[in-house]
């Protein structure tokens, strides 16, 4: 357990995703089965057992400390289990204690030498959380601290009744970075910033094998993985995936960019909407008993399917779908803001349900029944994707349609006016166009020239740089996290209120020159936060291109956008010809407002 | 006489009426006791000096020679008679030459600890125990969740960090008097030989402990030496200069910090601290607790630090304490800004 603690313990400092993966394989290497499978299992998230709640982790620190140095250290900490990793009393066995010095102890006594191991002897202290015990007191807390495959194998057996008492023996028996993982892993979510693409990556690079290779057979897979690291390891063959419903790592499209066009012939492509929904991959098969299971993932092969339970029954056919989990009502695809009510929830009811219909708008087609289709040319998958969407025929379920266009010069038309060209009333959640190859195969990453996408062009406002704060890793000593504001009529004349944060968007050169105009123009520093100077004649403004917009009361400035970054410096222009919040409000579709009196009327 | 008639808080800092005398006083006095050599409690400018020779060495490194108008050094067990009080300096464990004051007056003995810590470091005069009636002691980080462990396993954990990514320079940052010498020790424990850099800050003090025996293995000035050389090697440099632009000049650097408040993580992760390595000069709470008990003392002064909660402790323990209003203490840790001398990037 002290080892994979240590891991999560840098990891929860580590910035860095390339050496995140350092971290993780080099932990994975030299730690011993099955140890190691269960640590690739918790930054997987594929561990479950019953998780203890806050409350009994207070409770056992109540048993335990005054309850006044409980309150000052948990104010001062701000984190409950970090508060009790920290307090939790155990007998120092670390360091020596000093020797008394009486009278006449002379000043060359103790010197040279470094303290005894032996503590002077002192009165027994009334509360555990105080002076030190005696040696030989704390019998109890001499075991050797549990592996992390004790604590994952024995909470999975554990009664409820039986968790208090087993956690607190635990407790006693970890440091305090062992206790801070142990809380964090019994009470759910690491939260170290490992996703669990990232951790099969580590894990595959202990073989120089791909990640993609792990993902493929990682259904197939369970705790603590010993065919896996066998394989890696070149001690076995690769473990076959049985899983009747894998997931296959996606294709990813380039953006495109005016000089691309050159040379791209339009009679390779086709062309298709680009849905601003959430890309999913909808895979059912046959399980050992030849019922049908339907699972779906997301981009990245996290297993969504708990989410979505209204989309299950519609996937009945064998195959494997690569499409977008959108939002219909009446027919009609909502915007992205209205699908997000649907996101990252933890549970699903029935009002939800209701409320934001579910649905798949299909575009790939990766698996028909047994057989791989990746390997087909994509006009060829499209062909079975049509056909297996009329056979399946399910009004949650539908095709993305393609776009007719004879030349570039439509396709361009058709993209700065999707109502026209087909989209109708779905035309304000598409964000741009895909173009595909005809004969692209369905190759996992992102390979060059084969599919490409093609955004609307964002919205663009020039806001004036407000705060900024230093980044993380190469980036810690630039500022390089920036709050930018609009003007607004405030009580006294026009002032700045925030509306975004973005850290990027600019060029290594542009970085260099933000960082020395905020080193310059620092009004105030809380922290690790700068205020740079914002007056109507002095200060920067910066342009900031973004995705979308969206009401949000927890923002000063009461909206909140998607997707900012800094486009351009406009070092040529005076903070008070940058734009007005009445601007941005103007901005925000008949979308916000609609999903705004709908939430409202749910609660 | 009762224990406040011999020391009491002033606004200069504690002061002792009957010996004529203030120890660590944060405004010029006449006469000045002081503890150890940092710049909180070494001010400049005083009449009389009385402190060990290490601490008078640092404070003629830091502030020129003509710090104080007179000055006197004093051995740890050595006793001196001012007034009507005699005086007696303890080692302190805190740094190198830092001291305890024991200030008996008829049969009253009061201890002032000044800072202190009862870890084990390499490069001072380990801790004692001085029995005493009343114990002044410090409260930097007197909460229960400062519990600092073993020093050589964070330095361990610094050393596989360079093992793991040896194409990056560490930086580490620590406090230039006391806790850069403690680091750089702690890394010869362990078994690193390789040249160790120093921040132009870091020089002087840390061959001013070369001079005084404390093996410190081959160190080198960072300043010249070229970005791709910098590549798996550690170098110590002041805390405020490990996010400074400075750092500009090492490859993809590890930012590591070097103190007792690594303990918490909001603290490392506001200060940007990629490897917090919890290393303090200063006594952790169980050493707080037990050395107030090992003490003897019936009553406890807490000053500079978290007072609450251990005044709260030595209530609990039917202890007589209270906080003691002195101002112009910190912890080196805490202060951002570099002493004019540190930010000199010689």
């Amino acid at each position: 357990m002290n080892r994979f603690a240590e891991l999560l313990d840098r990891l929860a400092y580590e910035p860095g995703r390339n050496n995140k993966l350092r971290l993780i394989t080099n932990y994975l290497r030299s730690t011993k089965d099955p140890d190691r499978g269960y640590a690739l299992a918790a930054l997987t998230a594929a561990l479950s057992f019953k998780h203890a709640k806050a409350g009994l982790i207070r409770e056992l620190i109540a048993e335990r400390t005054d309850p006044v140095l409980f309150a000052l250290s948990y104010d001062y900490v701000g984190d409950l289990s970090e508060t009790v990793a920290l307090m939790w009393p155990t007998p120092r066995t670390h360091a020596s204690s000093p020797p008394p010095c009486g009278e006449g102890s002379g000043v060359g006594g103790h010197n040279g030498s470094l303290a005894s191991d032996h503590p002077p002897p002192q009165p027994s202290p009334a509360r555990g959380e105080g002076a030190r015990p005696a040696w030989g007191k704390g019998a109890g807390h001499n075991n050797p601290p549990p592996t992390l495959t004790d604590v994952v194998t024995t909470l999975s057996t554990l009664g409820k009744a039986e968790l208090p008492a087993q956690l607190a023996r635990w407790l006693d028996e970890l440091d305090e970075t062992g206790r801070w993982a142990l809380l964090k892993l019994v009470t759910g979510g690491l939260r170290v910033g490992v996703s669990a693409r990232l951790a099969k990556t580590a894990a595959a690079a202990l073989g120089d094998k791909d990640a993609h290779d792990v993902e493929l057979i990682w259904p197939g897979l369970a705790p603590p993985y010993l065919e896996l690291f066998a394989w890696l390891e070149g001690r076995a063959d690769k473990p076959v995936n049985l899983d009747p419903t894998p997931f296959r790592p996606v294709m990813l499209a380039h953006a495109i960019a005016d000089n691309d066009f050159v040379g791209l012939d339009p009679t390779d492509y086709i062309a298709e909407w680009k849905w601003d929904g959430i890309r999913i991959q909808a895979v059912s098969g046959r399980d050992a008993e030849d019922n049908i299971v339907a699972r779906l993932y997301s981009r990245t092969g996290e297993d969504i399917t708990g989410s979505f339970p209204d989309l299950l029954p519609s996937l009945r056919l064998p195959g494997a779908i690569d499409g977008e989990l959108l939002v219909l009502r009446d027919g009609r695809v909502q915007s992205f803001n209205v699908l997000q009510q649907r996101l990252n929830r933890k549970t699903v009811t029935p009002k939800l349900i209701k409320d934001y219909p579910i649905h798949l708008r299909a575009y790939d087609l990766l698996g028909d029944g047994d057989t791989d289709l990746r390997m087909l040319p994509f006009a060829e998958r499209r062909a079975r994707l049509e056909n297996f969407i009329a056979r399946l025929d399910d009004p949650r379920i539908d095709l993305s349609p393609t776009i007719a266009f004879a030349d570039w010069d439509a396709l361009t038309a058709a993209r700065r006016d999707p109502a026209g060209a087909g989209a109708s009333l779905d035309a304000d959640a598409v964000e741009g166009v895909m173009l595909k190859r005809r004969d692209a195969l369905y190759l996992p990453g992102r390979p060059k020239g084969q599919w490409w996408k093609w955004k609307h062009d964002p919205h663009i406002i020039d806001a004036v740089l407000m705060y900024a704060q230093r980044g993380h890793g190469k980036r810690s000593s630039y500022y390089s996290d920036y709050t930018f504001g609009v003007w607004t009529e405030g009580d006294s004349g026009d002032q700045l209120v925030p509306v975004g944060k973005a850290y990027f968007g600019f060029t290594d050169e542009e970085l260099l020159q933000i960082d020395r105009f905020v080193r310059r123009n620092t009004t105030e520093k809380f922290g690790p936060v700068r205020h740079v100077v914002h007056e109507p004649d002095q200060g920067l403004v910066l342009e900031v291109a973004f995705e979308g917009l969206q009401r949000s009361p927890r923002h000063k400035s009461g909206v909140a956008m998607r997707f900012p970054r800094i486009s351009r410096l406009r070092w040529d222009k005076p903070p008070r010809e940058a734009d007005r919040l009445e601007t941005l409000e103007r901005m925000l579709t008949a979308d916000a407002t609609i999903q705004s009196t709908t939430s409202s009327g749910g609660h | 006489m009762r224990p406040h008639d011999i020391l009491i808080p002033a606004a200069a800092g504690l002061c002792c009426k009957p010996g004529g005398f203030h120890i660590d006083p944060v405004r010029t006095v006449e006469r000045a006791l002081i503890t150890h050599g940092h710049s909180d409690h070494a001010r400049p400018g005083h009449g009389a000096v009385l402190a060990t020779q290490e601490t008078l060495d640092l404070m003629r490194l830091r502030y020129g020679d003509n710090f104080a108008r007179s000055t006197q050094a004093i051995g740890y067990g050595e006793e001196i008679r001012l007034g009507d009080v005699r005086v007696r300096f303890h080692p302190a464990g805190h740094v190198l030459g830092s001291a305890q004051v024991a200030v008996t007056c008829e049969k009253t003995c009061i201890v002032a600890a000044g800072d202190y810590k009862d870890a084990p470091d390499p490069t001072c005069t380990p801790f004692e125990i001085v029995p005493c009636d009343v114990f002044i002691t410090e409260a930097t980080f007197g909460l229960p969740v400062f519990r600092h462990g073993n020093a050589s396993a964070e330095v361990n954990k610094l050393l596989s960090s360079v093992a793991l990514f040896p194409e990056r320079a560490h930086l580490v940052g620590a406090y230039s008097l006391g806790k850069a010498q403690r680091v750089i020790a702690l890394i010869r424990q362990a078994g690193y030989d390789a040249p160790i850099y120093l921040h132009g800050a870091m020089e002087t003090i840390t061959s001013y402990y070369q001079s005084r025996g404390v093996e410190l293995g081959e160190l080198r000035p960072v300043k010249g030496v070229r970005k791709a050389d910098l590549a798996g090697t550690i170098t110590l440099a002041p805390p405020s200069a490990t996010s400074d632009i400075w750092t500009r000049r090492f490859p993809d650097p590890v930012t590591a910090f070097a103190s007792g408040w690594m303990r918490v993580r909001a603290r490392a992760r506001q200060r940007g601290v990629e490897l917090p390595l919890v290393i303090s000069d200063h006594a952790d709470w169980d050493g707080l607790t037990s050395t107030i008990a090992a003490t003897g003392a019936g009553e406890i002064w807490v000053t500079h630090g978290q007072e609450d909660a251990l005044v709260h402790w030595c209530t609990t323990q039917g202890l007589v304490a209270r906080p003691l209003a002195l101002v112009g203490y910190g912890d080196e840790d805490g202060d951002e800004a570099l002493s004019a001398s540190e930010s000199a990037e010689a």
